[in-house]
């Protein structure tokens, strides 16, 4: 029975989000404040409904209840609790229903947190994420209930979670990843209230600045999160691969990126307002062209879910209905809205008008790309092929560009600027920086590379920007150190997203530039040069250790001959997961990872094996960059001017 | 110049458009649950799981139709499908197995514990050719015909009952 009441929960989910959906908003048009009220107990009554339904599924899989066939599809008696309970989003019933938990999550987060909002306000919001609510467990309800049984022949055991998917780095990737996608939806919610009632005023853009950047926290972290787990458990070696559902998620971040921005100027000067509206919508819509991109099978990749038509038009729906009605909405209510304040060429309106175009160009860039086989394929063409050296070259070619405006636009004033000042910090900073990098880059590698230059130009002219910033901004103060204390944390924030992203470019670069790797057969004590490192594959061991069973290969490692450090690669075998996995040896430095894993024997005896090395500089840089940039936004989210609104003093 | 605002609108319109008649060209091919349905099985050229000389490819599996079967020793449910392997290949059932992701004595002891229904085995230990194919998990069978066109995609263990209502009649239209 427990299954059905799972179900029985979900559609009593349901009916409160529908009525969410529906209710509030009817009760702005009549002006009813009853009805408006409604907006927190149906948002509250949903989010209970669908905690319930997912905690009966957990449930279902802790108990191996394998008359549900999304149980028996993604789990096994013998996988760990802890895989049990992270295969409830192995699949994609189970996912979706984490989806549509945690939009609920986000519906009462906002009627938590904006306490002060107007009341007509707070009830349009909510009632645009009880339809989008509303939509997506309809989606669940009529194609992909995930409670639907296997009766009545159920089979005595599951068909076992992926074995890609048992791994701990899997168990928080999804959840982070769909809090950001979700959270885009306040934003949304946001603007289209907005233009329903009208309000398009600088307070709109301040109500969902805070809200925006949580969303791009999570965003962030999931992406970054990710990568990570595709370098440190698939034993690649790499950290992004242009997959076309890697790009699903970010194109939205990207964006996201975009709109963070706007809505500051939005924010603080009043201007923009009809694009910072547009990109709200386009944000949150491509967040479900990327569910629908995954769910439907239209493009081919290692993450997409099984391919069912039905539920590919149920989404592809969603995405018209919300998309079209919202940008239809746009299109009537912008021209009664238009009204800015004035700005100079020289201003930083101007710069992060820039930053726009070069964000928003390269989200459509790489869309067309993503998307260029389909259409192709589509269009009766003969087959091509897109690999990542096509977002590689643009990405060379846009970063720059938005790096360049970004070392100005940080400390550029705002309405206006006189041009000389400029003009002359950049001739300097440019040629400075350039020699900075070529040094740097000598130094390094006893040669020029110009790609190395070039990112390593663009991170020390962040950083000489990034001090003029802290420079302007407290060499008034008669202590220096006291005007560091007076700055803002929205302020600190930014500097703090923007270094993060100075040390993701070098990380970026040097990884790319200078990585070396290579597949060898090595017996113990085999030595292998890989440029100033030398890897000796030491000894050879076999263990039984507490639930598995190891085969070990330790190396030491040398740099220009002398001791460096040590390193353990292992192959091992789960027996009562019935596993096999490679343990990638990794020497993590700040400067550079030294990595091994280990391919097949290729002897009987076990004794010589084919491995690969690695010597990878900088890599960790990336990781760090999106973890410091992540933190820069969480930063500002505690800015005090956000709290002055909720007390209601704006 | 007011129509601008619309561009956004007519953009998304059009994509929606494109993407519903792309799904419904999916569609035509039938509900299937694998895109390799009609296609040739992807080439591939892999060890033989018992003797490691063997180099197996395409060519040795056509000329008659075959059920492919992914499996493996570490594969719970497969110890489950095994004795209706045994049993079909009793019945003169073509089978010939991927043996997926898993070490070659593990292998070789399953069968000699269990019975042997394959004709030979592929030896998929990183699961190269598993990927291709476009497995998800083991057990998977597919129905192949004699021109090594797949024609039908089992997903999880094959039973008599599935034998019995479906898959019968796929093997024998073969």
């Amino acid at each position: 029975m427990l299954p059905e009441f799972g179900f029985l929960a979900l559609i009593f989910a349901f009916l409160f989000s529908l009525a969410l959906g529906v209710l509030p908003l009817l009760g702005y048009y009549r002006q009813h404040a009853g009805l408006m009220r409604l907006a927190r107990p149906l948002g509250l009554g949903a989010m209970a409904f669908l905690i319930l339904s997912f905690g009966v599924l957990t449930w279902n899989f802790l108990n191996d209840d394998f008359t549900v066939r999304y149980v028996v599809n993604h789990s096994n008696s013998m996988l760990p609790w802890y895989y049990k309970v992270s295969a409830v989003w192995g699949g994609h019933e189970g996912s979706m229903l984490l989806w549509v938990m945690i939009l609920s999550f986000w519906i009462v987060a906002v009627a938590a947190f904006s306490k002060k909002l107007p009341l007509d306000m707070l009830a349009v919001v909510m009632s645009m994420m009880g339809l989008v609510l509303a939509a997506f467990n309809a989606f669940l309800i009529f194609t992909s209930n995930p409670f639907d049984r296997v009766l009545p022949f159920p089979p005595a055991d599951g068909r076992d979670l992926n074995p890609l998917l048992q791994d701990p780095g899997l168990i928080l990737h999804p959840p982070m990843l769909y809090m950001g996608y979700v959270g885009f939806s306040v934003a949304f919610a946001f603007a289209i209230s907005a233009l329903l009632i009208g309000r398009l005023d600088s307070a709109w853009a301040r109500w969902s600045r805070p809200w925006t950047n949580v969303a791009w926290v999570f965003m962030t972290l999931g992406i970054a999160l990710g990568s990570w787990w595709a370098y440190y458990e698939l034993g690649w070696g790499g950290w992004w691969f242009w997959d076309p559902v890697e790009n699903a998620s970010l194109i939205p971040w990207l964006l996201g990126t975009a709109l963070i921005h706007s809505l500051a100027a939005t924010d603080k000067r009043g201007v923009y307002k009809g694009w910072t509206v547009l990109l709200a919508i386009s944000t949150f819509s491509m967040t479900l062209l990327g569910t629908f991109l995954v769910r439907s099978g239209v493009l081919n990749s290692v993450h997409a879910f099984a391919n069912d038509p039905s539920r590919g038009f149920f989404i592809l729906l969603i995405f018209a209905v919300f998309t079209g009605g919202s940008l239809l909405l746009y299109a009537l209510r912008l021209p009664a809205l238009q009204a800015g304040a004035r700005f100079q060429w020289v201003s930083r309106e101007m710069f992060l008008l820039g930053n726009n175009l070069m964000l928003t160009l390269y989200t459509v860039i790489i869309i067309l790309l993503t998307f260029a086989p389909v259409v192709n394929d589509l269009l009766g063409l003969r087959t091509i092929s897109i690999g990542p050296p096509w977002f590689n070259d643009i990405t060379t070619v846009l970063a720059p560009l938005l790096v360049l405006l970004l070392g100005v636009g940080q400390w550029v004033r705002w309405k206006k600027h006189d041009l000389k000042p400029v003009m002359r910090w950049s001739a300097w900073a440019l040629i400075a920086s350039v020699a900075l990098a070529v040094l740097c880059n000598w130094l390094y590698a006893q040669h020029i590379n110009w790609r190395v230059v070039l990112g390593l130009s663009l991170a020390w002219w962040l950083a000489l920007s990034t001090l003029k910033t802290l420079y302007d901004s407290t060499h008034k103060a008669a202590n220096p150190l006291l005007g560091l204390r007076k700055l803002s944390r929205s302020y600190y924030g930014m500097i703090l997203g923007h270094v993060g992203l100075l040390v993701m470019i070098v990380g970026v670069t040097m990884a790319t530039q200078y990585e070396a790797h290579q597949d060898v057969r090595m017996a113990p004590g085999d030595r292998y040069a890989l440029g100033n490192w030398t890897f000796e594959f030491r000894e050879y061991d076999e263990r039984a250790v507490a639930n598995y069973e190891t085969q070990m290969a330790f190396f030491n490692l040398y740099r220009n001959g002398r001791p460096a450090g040590e390193l353990l690669a292992e192959k091992r075998f789960y027996p009562v997961a019935g596993q096999l996995m490679t343990q990638a040896g990794i020497l993590g430095q700040l400067n550079r990872d030294l990595y091994v894993s280990m391919g097949e024997p290729l002897t009987a005896d076990r004794e010589t094996w084919s491995v690969r090395l690695h010597v990878k500089p900088f890599v960790r840089w990336i990781w760090l960059g999106s973890i410091i940039m992540a933190l820069g936004a969480g930063l500002a989210i505690l800015d005090k001017r956000y709290r002055r609104i909720k007390l209601g003093e704006t | 110049m007011r129509w601008v605002v619309f561009v956004p609108f007519f953009v998304v319109m059009v994509a929606a458009t494109v993407f519903g008649y792309m799904l419904s060209n999916n569609e035509q091919e039938g509900s299937a649950p694998s895109t390799r349905i009609g296609q040739p099985l992807p080439a591939f050229a892999l060890e033989d799981l018992v003797d490691p000389e063997l180099q197996r490819v395409n060519e040795d599996m056509l000329g008659e139709p075959f059920l492919l079967n992914v499996w493996g020793s570490w594969c719970p449910s497969c110890r489950i499908e095994h004795p209706v392997l045994n049993g079909l290949a009793a019945d003169g059932v073509r089978i010939i197995g991927l043996n997926y992701r898993d070490t070659r004595d593990g292998g070789i002891e399953w069968l000699e514990e269990r019975g042997d229904p394959y004709v030979f085995n592929v030896f998929d230990p990183i699961g190269e050719f598993g990927f291709d194919l476009g497995v998800v998990g083991a057990p998977e069978t597919y129905f192949v015909d004699a021109e090594g066109i797949v024609r039908h995609r089992h997903v999880g263990i094959l039973n008599e009952r599935h034998w019995e209502n479906t898959l019968r009649d796929v093997w024998e239209s073969l």
